[in-house]
């Protein structure tokens, strides 16, 4: 893996997150990706080797053609990546209440 | 179940707002940020000083094993009483520039009350890193703790 490739700046892209909503519901080859662009093939390829190098997307070779699927495990890990942040707080919330219900009752 | 907690970092944008809903009512909420002897229980964390005051400032400090590991400190710009705090925010020792954070307290019903932090950092690249910065400690907290048993089996 290119480690130039940061996920968060992979997905930062509104081309590349189309291509992972397109590919999400399917296996597809480069090919039928570009065909829902009106961006040049060529540009799509780099967009698709961006997604691969940060394993967004996996390639499978199927006869011929590479098929590119969704890599699931990945885009859980990114989807989650706020979520300890979002943790700390809600810890930090939770114990507020608590702390200020006794408060009250007292 | 709906989180309690919510936090909203839109891409791209350099803030981000912290949202909860709390089962007290806006007086109680309120004072558990204005009392220093509440807000070090809460947060964890020691308050030097807490001048609740246009123009005051404010100072944490975090201990752990005899190592300070958490010192903060910031100005208060605004403080009106169970409606909002207006505040820089600076973490000591780090390279983390000062931030904005503006607090606002709503009462909702006699007994629940909402507090809204919304969070203004010098760029889009240090918003994502502080949100980054759990995640990864994470990481490291599980590597540090499998390399503990590792070190055990030896």
């Amino acid at each position: 893996m290119n480690l130039r490739r940061d996920v968060f700046q992979a997905i930062a892209d509104p081309t590349r997150r189309a291509i992972l909503l397109l590919v999400a519901s399917q296996s597809m080859t480069a090919g039928a990706i570009a065909a829902n662009f009106d961006t040049a093939r060529p540009t799509v390829s780099k967009h698709l080797q961006i997604l691969t190098e940060c394993e967004l997307l996996k390639q499978e070779q199927n006869g011929r053609e590479i098929y590119y699927h969704i890599n699931a495990k990945k885009m859980k890990e990114v989807a989650d990546f706020i979520e300890p942040f979002r943790k700390i707080w809600d810890d930090r919330f939770n114990k507020l209440e608590a702390i200020m219900k006794n408060f009250k009752s007292k | 179940m709906e989180q309690k907690t919510k936090v909203n970092a839109e891409e791209g944008k350099q803030e981000l707002v912290i949202t909860r809903e709390f089962d007290l009512p806006l007086e109680q909420l309120f004072k558990a940020f204005e009392e220093p002897g509440l807000f070090e229980q809460w947060m964890g964390t020691k308050v030097l000083k807490m001048e609740n005051k246009k123009h005051g400032s404010y100072a944490f400090e975090t201990v752990h094993n005899g190592n300070v590991v958490f010192k903060a400190n910031g100005t208060i710009h605004e403080f009106v009483k169970n409606e909002k705090i207006i505040r820089t925010f600076e973490m000591e020792n780090t390279d983390f520039p000062v931030q904005l954070e503006y607090l606002e307290f709503e009462k909702l019903t006699d007994n629940i009350s909402k507090l809204t932090m919304h969070i203004v950092f010098k760029s889009v690249e240090f918003r994502n890193k502080l949100l980054k910065m759990p995640f990864s400690q994470g990481i490291n907290m599980a590597h540090n703790r499998l390399q503990e048993i590792a070190n055990k089996l030896k």
